[in-house]
């Protein structure tokens, strides 16, 4: 039993070959605020023939729309969402961004991510993060996210989310203070409303590689490809 | 039943200027809510115009997943359940596309659709299949059945009072200033009607169904997108048609459209105010509370109604 965790270290630790991950921090999807594919989003009927300038002015009103009202699943994985509870209430206050707290994944288009993540705990957040209807978000939260943070070698947990999951803005700090979210969010706001948050297209683009990623972590991967 | 008979396009349009005011109002309550309760947290709050952006945003997005037949079927119950009871109560009296195609017994059909509406959210929820929207269904039908007796209580007294089972004969017997007010004529059934109106409300002390942090959101748990969009702007109309109606039975009726909006947010904010100081009740916490104090009031009500009615003859 004990061997096996070990054996799978440095399987984790080693960087993956090329050309499975793609470092899309560096090169990114050419962001149209015009594309839009989804299982979810069926634009068919609608995407046909339209003139472009008023596909292009639907899409300012509706980039609008997402970036003043945000619903944020705050998935507490990690000590830095404890953060997360002075945004929401009187001293920080996110309501006044039109950012409301949701309950289930059904109805939120922000996945928080609050820090380290456990192997058991990203089987699950994958499940959330494909249970999320069409424009949908992931922001990290803290180092842990980013590069592992203080959590680099541990055994259990990932060092880089956006390998598994694409992440759209990081929130560097461990752990960063609600001011440093609020800069976080109007940042996600401000790439909303220029049509760059595409992270969730990216995802479907690059699906097999992510599911390359996220089953080779994962061992016991008994759920279906797709959730939703 | 004279201006369901004298149907014309003119008219339709009229009514269905009105429907789309009324939500848009009721949206606005909601943003306004939202800003009294933060202000209340001292907090800063949301800008009062939020819920049109969620709605707007709601609706921008498209859902493929596959429930069944009465999942998609529930939001639109609930909005037609609202916009039934908005058509039918008169808002502001003999004015044309508000003054409701009220009738003789709209009383109880108007009844009969806030029913309606939830049950319908009931089998869309139930068909969703999640376990905290069951939970929320089951909670919120056997509120529904306790708030609705001190209601039929008050309103078995004013009925019997006036003698007429329609609205609009209701509003008449209250003309003739703030005095004849039913809630003021018979402050006993108006306080019956007063605590069940928290119940109909659902705000805090009373929101066991939606229940938030408690079961995540109750019956619209797997709700997204436009169907989430449709059952809130079914929420907005639907709390206006009810404040409506608890002003035309209590509080003597509207005017003029200005009257109206007064009066319906006053109705309204007396249900978010207890909710601002008073905790969630437990499910059958709610239930023993109206059971109990509005059922007893309701009951004296009717005794009073019956005694007023005796010394005037
Ligand atoms: S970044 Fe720091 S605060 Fe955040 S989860 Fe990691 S260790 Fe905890």
């Amino acid at each position: 039993m004990k061997d096996e965790k070990i054996r799978r270290v440095p399987e984790r630790i080693e960087p993956a070959p090329p050309d499975v991950l793609k470092d899309r921090a560096y090169d990114p999807v050419p962001a149209s605020p015009r594309r839009e594919v989804d299982p979810y989003c069926y634009l068919g009927a609608t995407e046909v023939q339209q003139p472009l300038a008023y596909r292009e002015a639907l899409a300012t009103i509706r980039n609008w729309c997402r970036a003043n009202s945000l619903w944020v699943m705050a998935y507490g994985t990690g000590c830095g969402a404890i953060e997360l509870r002075p945004l929401m209430t009187s001293r920080f206050d996110m309501a006044r961004f039109g950012m409301a707290p949701r309950p289930t994944p059904r109805q939120s288009n922000v996945l928080i991510i609050g820090g380290y993540l456990s192997l058991k705990t990203l089987k699950r957040v994958i499940r959330a993060y494909e249970q999320m209807p069409a424009p949908k978000w992931v922001v990290g939260l803290g180092s842990c996210t980013i590069n592992g943070g203080m959590y680099w070698d541990s055994y259990y947990t990932i060092n880089k989310l956006d390998l598994y999951l694409p992440v759209d803005v990081y929130i560097s700090g461990c752990m960063p203070r609600p001011e440093a979210l609020i800069a976080g969010f109007q940042e996600l706001m401000k790439k909303i409303k220029q049509g760059e948050a595409n992270g969730w297209n990216e995802y479907l683009e690059n699906i097999d590689d992510y599911k390359i990623n996220q089953k080779r972590v994962i061992g016991d991967w008994r759920m279906p490809d797709y959730n939703w | 039943m004279q201006a369901v008979l004298n149907l014309d396009i003119g008219y339709l349009g009229l009514c269905a200027l009105s429907v789309i005011g009324a939500i848009a109002y009721g949206l606005l309550i909601g943003g306004i809510i939202r800003k009294v309760m933060a202000r209340i947290q001292s907090r800063i709050g949301p800008p009062v115009w939020q819920p049109y952006l969620d709605v707007a945003k709601l609706f921008f997005q498209r859902t493929s997943i596959r429930h069944g037949m009465m999942f998609y079927l529930a939001p639109v119950f609930r909005t037609v359940g609202g916009i039934g009871i908005y058509l039918l109560i008169p808002i502001v009296a003999g004015m044309p596309g508000l003054a409701g195609f009220s009738f003789n017994g709209d009383v109880l059909l108007v009844i009969y659709f806030m029913f309606f509406g939830c049950l319908g959210m009931a089998l869309g929820a139930g068909e969703s299949g999640h376990p905290h929207a069951i939970i929320a269904v089951s909670r919120g039908l056997s509120q529904m059945s306790s708030y609705e007796l001190p209601f039929s209580l008050a309103l078995i007294a004013l009925v019997a009072q006036v003698g007429t089972f329609s609205i609009g004969g209701i509003i008449e017997a209250q003309a003739g200033g703030i005095g004849n007010w039913y809630l003021f004529m018979n402050p006993l059934a108006g306080i019956a009607g007063l605590l069940s109106f928290l119940g109909m409300q659902m705000y805090s002390p009373f929101n066991i169904v939606l229940a938030p942090q408690e079961i995540p959101i109750g019956p619209p748990t797997e709700y997204n997108s436009t169907f989430l969009g449709l059952m809130m702007s079914g929420r907005a109309i639907f709390g206006v048609a009810k404040s409506a109606l608890f002003m035309n039975l209590f509080l003597g009726g509207a005017t003029s459209i200005p009257e109206a909006m007064i009066k319906i947010f006053v109705v309204y904010m007396w249900a978010v105010f207890v909710g601002a100081v008073f905790p969630r009740f437990r499910a059958e916490q709610s239930v023993r509370f109206f059971l109990r104090w509005p059922t007893w009031f309701g009951l004296a009500g009717i005794a009073l109604a019956m005694l007023m009615k005796h010394l005037a003859s």
